[in-house]
């Protein structure tokens, strides 16, 4: 055999050695247990703590409100949408405050005039509107349609 | 969020007709126009390599190491484009470690490893092996020990080990032609089998791309050739110059032709893309296509060279003449692979509009990486020429 083949030979077997093993401690544990992705990420993605506790839990405690809002426009949204994720308040509600958000800037973020929206969602201009006031002060959040001005 | 508003007010400014909303932001840029044009320039510089080698055109001598040299300092950046241009790119590995077998892009990375690994640093090595052994004994200090590293320790330069250096570097281009042809052509069929474009749907698209990958990287040498001549203040073979020129033009007339066939059996089909087709290349890309890329890049070499078959001006004449065509060639190809990455993507795929593209100078897709990828390679080929000179090869 040629001494140029002696060394190549090996060399190129060491070079595909380091390259399974590079390969085997690079690749995720689970990788391929149930298809090209890593199958632990399913896992512990479904370990994460819960956030959001959904309307149901809310209802427990604060009927009133959740029969309000099922009588008026705001119906089909969750609790949680203005009130951010309640699940720490379901679970310790002494301790965990929700959100009460009152700003104008707020109800714009569905409410401010924008012709890619739905006709039938109320739409104002929030620079116009009342534009000294709190949207709150005339509107109850739970019952929006109930002005109290 | 003001910013974005105002790129996204800019660009909707642009939109002509009707489009899909995730086709206002091309999703390739100049960074994948560069992936095929350096790889491309890889793929030419070694079949000129081993037209010498393989063929026996021993009139290539000159050119032979320095078309190996160019193909490895390009190839070592041919994927740099495509990794700046990954949104992770400390992920770029997994490409080689959880390979998907249905994932064209994924078979890509084997093809380039093979090609690095066993075609192009194999054959120079085995080209310059006896060449480092002497030259380690020659030299002094870190260069000396940087020969014995490269030369792996086989140090043995009697005739008969020289022959098998010959013998074994010749099996390895005769396995690197299938192999630069699989490199180019690979793709080319990334971008041919991408069924849902109609500007890039071919089975001539891998052909094409080979040709003309062909033709950008004999102009390659051919330019590196003159600039490396001139920068050492040698006289250059004109024989040699003459024939890689020859090369050039018959190479670029059977590109032209095979790109000439696609369009017009694009143009006799006439599907039910054709129309939109038809409005880009006389549209948006008429700049690119027709003057960059077919104009200068193909058809003002193609004349110039070609006079050069039947009349034979003065030495100088020839050179500027080579010169200038090899930089027109370099050029058009440029422009090809524009109008194939950026062109694919701005019609909709409604058939009904166009979008636009625009360079941004900084960013990871911007031009400021692109010229440092341009860029480069030629420092890498500098530092390779200072590593293995070919004029201080041990002549036999």
């Amino acid at each position: 055999m040629p001494p140029q083949l002696k060394t190549l030979i090996p060399l190129f077997a060491i070079f595909i050695v380091l390259f399974l093993v590079g390969r085997h401690l690079v690749v995720p544990e689970s990788f391929g247990e149930a298809g090209h992705y890593r199958f632990n990420s399913i896992v512990e993605n479904a370990e994460k703590p819960l956030q959001y506790a959904d309307k149901d839990a809310c209802n427990e405690c604060h009927e009133d409100y959740v029969m309000e809002m099922e009588s008026d426009m705001h119906a089909g949204l969750s609790c949680e949408t203005c009130h951010g994720p309640g699940f720490a308040h379901y679970e310790e509600p002494d301790s965990s405050r929700l959100l009460v958000p009152d700003q104008r800037e707020f109800c714009g973020l569905c409410h401010q005039r924008n012709f890619n929206r739905e006709k039938k969602l109320a739409q104002i201009d929030l620079k116009e509107h009342y534009p000294e006031k709190k949207c709150i002060e005339c509107h109850n959040p739970h019952l929006p349609w109930d002005i109290t001005e | 969020m003001e910013q974005h508003y105002q790129y996204l007010y800019d660009m909707l400014s642009q939109v002509q007709g009707y489009i899909f909303p995730n086709e206002l932001d091309l999703q390739w840029g100049l960074l994948i126009v560069l992936y095929p044009y350096i790889t491309g320039l890889v793929a030419g510089a070694f079949i000129l390599a081993s037209l010498e080698r393989v063929f026996n055109v021993k009139v290539l001598k000159p050119t032979y190491q320095l078309a190996l040299l160019t193909a490895l300092a390009f190839l070592l950046v041919a994927t740099m484009p495509l990794v700046t241009h990954l949104g992770h790119p400390w992920r770029a590995y997994e490409i080689l470690s959880t390979p998907h077998s249905t994932s064209a892009m994924a078979i890509f990375g084997f093809v380039y490893l093979w090609y690095l690994m066993v075609v192009l640093l194999l054959e120079i090595w085995f080209d310059y092996r006896r060449d480092m052994v002497i030259w380690s004994k020659q030299e002094k200090g870190f260069k000396a020990k940087l020969y014995k590293i490269l030369s792996l320790g086989v140090t043995d330069i009697s005739p008969k080990t020289v022959r098998w250096d010959e013998k074994i570097g010749y099996f390895i281009t005769v396995v690197g032609i299938p192999s630069a042809f699989l490199l180019h052509g690979y793709v080319g069929f990334i971008f041919g089998s991408v069924k849902a474009n109609p500007w890039w749907s071919t089975v001539m698209m891998p052909v094409i791309f080979l040709f003309s990958a062909m033709v950008s990287g004999i102009a390659l040498v051919l330019f590196i050739y003159m600039a490396v001549s001139y920068l050492r203040k040698q006289k250059i073979d004109m024989k040699a110059l003459d024939t890689v020129a020859k090369y050039l033009f018959y190479i670029l007339i059977i590109d032209f032709t095979l790109e000439s066939l696609d369009q017009i059996h694009r143009i006799y089909e006439a599907e039910e893309s054709f129309e939109i087709l038809s409005l880009l290349v006389h549209g948006p890309l008429f700049l690119t296509f027709f003057i960059f890329q077919i104009l200068l890049g193909t058809l003002v070499p193609l004349a110039a060279l070609g006079t050069l078959q039947f009349y034979k001006p003065k030495e100088f004449t020839r050179r500027v003449i080579y010169l200038v065509s090899s930089l027109l060639v370099l050029f058009g190809i440029f422009f090809m692979r524009w109008n194939v990455v950026i062109g694919g993507q701005l019609f909709s795929k409604s058939f009904y509009g166009f979008t636009d593209y625009k360079i941004r100078i900084a960013g990871s897709e911007g031009l400021l990486w692109s010229m440092v990828w341009i860029i480069l390679p030629f420092m890498i080929l500098a530092f390779l020429l200072w590593l293995l000179p070919p004029w201080k090869k041990v002549q036999e």
